[in-house]
């Protein structure tokens, strides 16, 4: 009845996640009481879950993506305590098995369910309003995609608690991770919660590209697409080319557990070199998926900021359009030492060495942009100054390693370790954080305090450098990775630097969450001051979502904007707005759904179900989700208008705040 | 201006639904390049493992070259006939359209069943998928492809009886039958590699 689920899968005699399930189970039963006692349910159903509009969506990616954070960073906290304890006689609070699961988490969640969600959040706010669109192309769709990234996460985070998660990595290598050597369920939660949240992630590429090339404003020509929506272009096109790869790959090391065929296995002809190809060139094109955006986020911010147009705007366009197609044809760099010989090793070699090329130019864009600009050193602006100098370096070890020579005798140390953490935090995590305060007032009518955020960013910085410099240096001394204990005397002090240094990272982590917590009390008693009457919010705005009010209207835009060239929102506070030649129109809009969450719940039931195999349950899971979409696809009343009564009331409320800022001056 | 809330939205609406459908059959366009590379992928599968026997039977031995040409010539087939669907729903030929649907289902089905019949008979002859990483990657392939029919079936079928109903031949379900077409026609040039680079490739 419950396939291979019993009483025993549940890990009661470990204390560490008996605790933290009863740390869980508080704060998840206080939520749901608030809800109740508040009577929110209806509103949380009828406003929030069955939305489909873009920028509700985006702020619950970001709220998962948050959350996500949180749980991803305990996992490094284990870590280093424990490498900071478990010398010599020491073993440490981790046994093995134990410390093989949490860093396989932590790379998974970081990289699949924080910036993979980050970065959907922000292409969610950001690019319909940045190209004066309504809504995407595809909105039910959108809200599906966030649904399967949902629930994906939840199926993770139940590994906790019931059963195990994999142990062998954010990548499942096989032959370990297949049956013979893995026959419990680890592996098994890591393949469905990877399949599913891919292909979320799939539909939102899909989406965002078709948004990008059907939706833009009347006069948006290609040229004048704001950097952001054009690395998010980039990169939907590197989700649509890659991520099919992923889905075979997990599908192939799935049927080698479930029906016993011969992929990736030692016996039976199995190939573990074709798994790395594949996992890999999925694996290496993500990254690039992750840091374009971030690159975006930094362009529209060191342009607002500095008081300049951004400095090579085409060769901006053309340096990521270049990083897309390079970012493709590198991925055997990760695994020089398979032995392909010297001619392949030497062509990836170049070619990731060439990637620095195009990387260059955007660094020396964003500094001719803060150059003779002046620069105002508000929050977002402090991560990418510390963005700039932390990635240059990471870059550069990034470049050393793309050496074969050298990566033979650096490849799986801890000095690899330290080159990606240099540039994911260093360029995806600052970008994000940057974006999200950035973008913050626009999508709430108000700033967050700045004070906390400058914090975070002092504390996140400080204990980058502090956690993992230390780790380039035993990477050097030849400590492998994903070792749980060690006996070499001349690692200890490093590794006790890096504890010391992820314990001021949890700083920053909590001046973070004590910015949201303020920001939440500032939504409910903020001073009349704090509003952004004039929606554009930084004073210096160049694209269009500055243009329109924060927070912005459901319809975003009262009248589809004319494009008069690239920053048309900055032409026109130079040169004056044009009267609106058309009266308003009623403005048609999707209606929400519950096909979203629906199929969500589907997705979770079969995942778990899959994990466990309680086939019973993936059959009605198949069924529910195949009439839920029979029934949506028969139903006709999927849209309505928006009254030209209530856009025009929303208008001259906006033109009376905007006529009161202007009083104010 | 007076605004004649009556009226202006029906005019509005055929404008977007015209846009609206040019997005769909655009993002359609896009799913299926995604999975034309799921596609690739499992090819560059198979050409890696195609001659990992491990001991196991080979392609020439197991390969019934005439079953796979009489599923080629149906699968085929099927695709005129839904050609044949899509010109009539262009006349808005409602029962001519129902007629070509029902051809190239049945056609569509019999594929299925033959593929079916060939998997089963691999079994029985003690070449299952589990034998070899040659068979791993057979099943897998084609496999893949025989269940994209199956969901072109399933969703063939819902369109019928969609059509039949209150529907019609409405401009939604216009769209939706040149989202089909697209992927129905789609699945027969995947078939047409799997022959040439699985079978043949396999036999000669």
């Amino acid at each position: 009845m419950l396939g291979k689920l019993t009483l025993s899968a549940i890990p009661y005699d470990v204390p560490i996640l008996v605790g933290t399930f009863i740390g869980v189970a508080v704060i998840g039963i206080a939520v749901l009481a608030a809800v109740t006692y508040f009577k929110k349910w209806g509103y949380l159903w009828r406003e929030w879950l069955t939305t489909v509009d873009h920028k509700k969506l985006a702020i619950m990616y970001v709220v998962l993506g948050l959350v996500m954070l949180v749980r991803g960073f305990a996992d490094a906290l284990m870590m280093r305590t424990q490498l900071a304890l478990a010398y010599a006689g020491n073993p440490g609070y981790l046994p093995p098995h134990h410390y093989d699961q949490v860093f396989s988490a932590h790379g998974t969640i970081m990289i699949f369910f924080m910036a993979m969600v980050m970065m959907q959040a922000l292409f969610n706010f950001v690019v319909p309003l940045q190209i004066g669109a309504r809504d995407v192309a595809f909105p039910l769709i959108n809200s599906i995609s966030f649904y399967m990234t949902l629930v994906s996460a939840i199926l993770i985070n139940i590994s906790l608690f019931i059963g195990e998660f994999s142990n062998v990595g954010w990548l499942g290598y096989p032959p370990i991770s297949e049956l013979q050597f893995n026959p419990g369920v680890g592996v098994d939660y890591y393949i469905w919660s990877v399949q599913i949240s891919g292909i979320g992630t799939l539909l939102t590429g899909m989406n965002f590209l078709t948004t990008i090339i059907k939706l833009r404003a009347p006069g948006m020509k290609w040229m004048h697409i704001p950097v952001f929506t054009w690395t998010a272009f980039f990169a939907c096109i590197m989700i649509l080319t890659t991520f099919p790869v992923l889905t075979v790959s997990m599908a192939l090391l799935a049927l080698d557990r479930y029906v016993g065929m011969h992929f990736f296995t030692n016996d039976g002809g199995g190939s573990v070199m074709l798994y790395l190809n594949l996992i890999w060139s999925w694996g290496h094109p993500e990254v690039y998926i992750l840091i374009l955006p971030a690159f975006g986020v930094f362009s529209e911010i060191a342009a607002t900021f500095s008081g300049k147009p951004l400095f090579g705007y085409a060769t901006m366009v053309i340096a990521t359009g270049i990083i897309t197609f390079l970012g493709s044809i590198v991925w055997v760099h990760h695994f020089f030492t398979m032995g392909s010989g010297a001619d392949v090793n030497t062509f990836f070699g170049i070619m990731t060495m060439f990637i620095a090329v195009p990387t260059g130019v955007k660094i020396f864009n964003w500094l001719f942009t803060m150059y003779k600009g002046r620069v105002r050193f508000e929050g977002p602006m402090h991560w990418i100054v510390g963005f700039m100098i932390t990635f240059s370096i990471g870059g550069m070890t990034g470049v050393m390693m793309a050496m074969p020579a050298a990566d033979w005798v650096i490849h799986n140390s801890l000095f690899l370790v330290a080159h990606f953490h240099n540039v994911i935090i260093g360029g995806v995590f600052f970008g994000y954080v940057a974006g999200l305060s950035y973008w913050f007032p626009k999508a709430f009518g108000f700033k967050m305090r700045d004070v906390w955020g400058k914090w975070a960013f002092r504390f996140w910085f400080v204990g980058f450098y502090l956690s993992f410099i230390p780790l380039y240096a035993v990477g050097l001394e030849g400590m492998t990775r994903r070792m749980n204990h060690y006996d070499n005397p001349n690692w200890h002090p490093w590794l006790l630097v890096a504890c010391v240094g992820v314990f001021v990272l949890a700083a920053g982590v909590a001046c973070q969450v004590i910015q949201f917590v303020f920001a939440a009390f500032d939504a409910v008693n903020r001073k009349p001051d704090a509003h952004d009457l004039t929606g554009d919010s930084w004073g210096s705005g160049r694209t269009l979502e500055w243009s329109i009010p924060s927070p912005v209207p459901h319809y975003n835009f009262a009248r589809l904007p004319v494009i008069r060239g690239l920053d048309t929102f900055h032409i026109e506070k130079e040169l004056g707005r044009p009267a609106p030649v058309a009266d308003l129109e009623p403005i048609h809009m999707p209606k929400y759904s519950a096909v979203g969450p629906v199929l969500g719940a589907c997705g979770l039931v079969i995942g778990f179900a899959l994990v466990w195999h309680i086939w019973w349950a993936v059959i009605v899971g198949l069924v529910v989700a195949f009439f839920t979409v029979i029934h949506r696809s028969a139903n006709l009343d999927v849209d309505f208008y928006v009254t030209v009564e209530e856009i025009r009331a929303d208008e001259e409320a906006f033109a009376k705040r905007l006529a009161a800022a202007r009083a104010a001056e | 201006m007076s605004y004649d809330a009556t009226h202006a939205p029906s005019a509005h609406h055929d404008e977007h639904e015209h846009h609206q459908q040019e997005t769909t059959i655009f993002g359609f366009w896009i799913y299926l390049m995604t999975d034309c590379i799921i596609f690739g992928t499992l090819f560059a599968v198979f050409a890696t493992l195609c001659h990992h026997f491990a001991g196991g039977p080979t392609g020439k031995q197991l390969f019934d070259i005439k079953n796979v040409e009489i599923e080629t010539a149906i699968l085929l087939f099927s695709s005129i006939t839904y050609g044949f669907a899509s010109i009539n729903a262009h006349k808005k030929n409602k029962g001519a359209v129902l007629g070509w649907l029902l051809l190239t289902f049945l056609l569509g089905i019999s594929f299925v069943g033959l593929e079916i019949n060939e998997f089963h008979e691999l079994v029985a002859r003690g070449a299952g998928p589990d034998k070899s990483a040659f068979l791993s990657s057979f099943f897998t392939l084609v496999g893949t492809h025989g269940l994209h029919v199956t969901i072109g079936l399933i969703w063939m079928l819902v369109l019928f009886f969609q059509i039949m109903g209150k529907q019609g031949l409405s401009t939604r379900m216009q769209t939706k039958l040149t989202c089909l077409s697209l992927f129905w026609h789609f699945l027969d040039i995947v078939w047409i590699c799997v022959f040439s680079f699985v079978y043949l490739g396999s036999v000669v």
